[in-house]
């Protein structure tokens, strides 16, 4: 996938670099050195104000926990697996995992995989995405 | 400062009342608890409301124009399913510094049916579906399986869990359900959110709950004191930084907070408790809280669940009333619902579901986002 030409970001911590790739954004803090997703200024683990330095976060992982969704929000495809990844190198996410329900297992190595939507929103705009896959 | 009691209660059955308006099922609540107290609503100097679903629509000015408009102070609580414990401790606190002796707290709800949709972003794609999934159902799955990740809690006996409140809610006749729901009905329910089935959910009804509560002082002098009730705790919380909370709703660290907080207060020890009713918005959640609550050790919750120690008879009781899994689960009357239920069996007119020689009970409500609250009761 290219540079997200008028493409939007579903999640504002969901950052496309200069050189077209796609990276996760989060921020470390210089005080108590927690990994926080998104951008913010002041702390929310340790609540110090202006140590928030802000870093990539690794596109790879291990899946601390997950549920099979089979009833979701009209118009939601299921079933589909909701995974929450603990990030390499820190910072835990939710998103998809693209696997078999028969396949999950806590712990597996996982890693990001980033896809433009299909779906759109009531303006008709259009985005771009993430999910996990298998590692 | 001097202790609080509850001196009065009331409650709705909980069912479905499309042809009723909210405040009306609030005011019948709210005189039940006035005549169970012996008291009128001239008496009430302040009136405390927890309402989710209209929490800008001044609900509990509502009320008052179906109870008496006397003038006194209204103050409306919505923190999400812990809307009514909240309006409960507020009336509490007002009493417990000594501004009011008198108070009323009114929990009151109408809820859609079926899985409850959040409203979407106003301006941009909701995140449903293709970034996980944040329905309760699947936040409530999320704590359940991080259990079986570290303690290998089985769908089996999370399932337990719904066949033991079912069975209570049958000697409860102001539960939603009065049905015997065996293992195997429960678990070959439709699978909502992996290991929830649609028997493991809560069941959406309309209800409303209130208490009147006093001073000990006024509790005397109107010579209320051999049916009432002493709080000996009301502790609330909000969710700590942890480490997976921004990815995943914390449930379980708000809950140890509260409870702790609960205990000292009361200078009690989680083996003194005779009965519980806490917040069973899914099976997996009322599993877990066995040992955010300290009832059992941490990792024995699915032990205590299959040896029967939390059904009615056995070491602590939980969630005799049927729980929000079948008594019902109108979020903004649920904490004043379970103080009803304790209340009863501390004064020992619970009926067919009673506590023997209940003395001190538990009532525990989690509301997402998070809130937590915990009272602690004792028969005076
Ligand atoms: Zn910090």
């Amino acid at each position: 996938m290219s540079v997200s030409d008028g493409l939007l970001p579903i999640v504002p911590y969901l950052v496309s670099g200069q050189d077209g790739d796609f990276y996760l954004q989060g921020v470390r803090c210089d005080s108590c050195q927690q990994i926080t997703v998104g951008v913010c200024n002041v702390c929310p683990a340790c609540g110090e104000r202006g140590a928030m330095r802000e870093i990539r976060l690794k596109n790879t992982g291990k899946l601390y926990n997950y549920t099979i969704v089979y009833r979701s929000n009209p118009g939601v495809r299921t079933p589909f697996v909701s995974a929450i990844v603990d990030l390499d190198g820190g910072g835990t996410v939710k998103g998809n995992l693209a696997s078999e329900p028969e396949n999950v297992r806590f712990d597996m190595p996982v890693k990001l995989a980033f896809e433009k939507l299909k779906e759109i929103d009531a303006k008709g705009r259009h985005y771009y995405g993430y999910y996990f896959t298998q590692n | 400062m001097s202790d609080v009691y509850v001196v009065g209660v009331g409650m709705i059955k909980f069912g479905r009342f499309p042809d009723r308006t909210l405040e009306n099922l609030g005011a019948e609540a709210a005189l039940m608890a006035l005549d169970d107290a012996g008291q009128t609503i001239h008496d009430m100097q302040a009136l405390y409301c927890g309402n989710v679903y209209e929490a800008r629509g001044m609900v509990g000015q509502r009320i008052m124009r179906e109870i008496g408009q006397t003038g006194i102070p209204v103050v409306n609580c919505s923190n999400a399913c812990a809307s009514g414990a909240t309006a409960f401790r507020e009336a509490w606190m007002s009493v417990k510094a000594g501004v009011n002796d008198t108070v009323l707290a009114v929990g009151v709800e109408k809820m859609g049916r079926g899985l409850l949709v959040r409203a979407g972003p106003e301006d941009g794609l909701s995140p449903e579906g293709i970034l996980g999934s944040t329905t309760n159902p699947s936040l409530f799955a999320h704590m359940g399986m991080e259990h079986s990740r570290k303690y290998g809690t089985t769908a089996e006996q999370f399932a337990k869990v719904s066949v033991k409140n079912h069975h209570h809610s049958t000697l409860n006749p102001k539960a939603m359900y009065q049905i015997e729901t065996p293992l195997d009905v429960v678990m070959n329910a439709e699978m909502i959110s992996y290991p929830n089935t649609k028997l493991m959910c809560s069941v959406n009804v309309d209800g409303s709950a209130a208490a009147v509560l006093c001073s000990e002082k006024k509790a005397k002098q109107l010579g209320l004191m051999n049916r009432a009730i002493r709080i000996r705790a009301s502790a609330l919380a909000s969710d700590p930084w942890s480490y997976h909370n921004l990815a995943m709703s914390d449930f379980n660290e708000v809950t140890r907070l509260a409870a702790r907080s609960a205990y000292e207060q009361a200078g009690v020890e989680p083996d003194d408790i005779d009965l519980v009713e806490l917040h069973d918005c899914f099976a997996t959640a009322e599993l877990v809280h066995y040992e955010n609550l300290g009832l059992c050790k941490e990792g024995e919750a699915g032990r205590m669940i299959d040896a029967g120690e939390t059904q009615l008879g056995g070491r602590v009781p939980v969630n005799v009333s049927g729980g929000l899994l079948s008594k019902g689960h109108p979020l903004g009357a649920t904490g004043i619902a379970n103080v009803y239920e304790v209340v009863a069996h501390l004064r020992g007119e619970a009926g067919a579901r009673q506590v023997q020689n209940a003395k001190l009970g538990m009532t525990h409500v989690v509301g997402r986002g998070s809130a937590c609250a915990v009272h602690i009761l004792e028969k005076a």
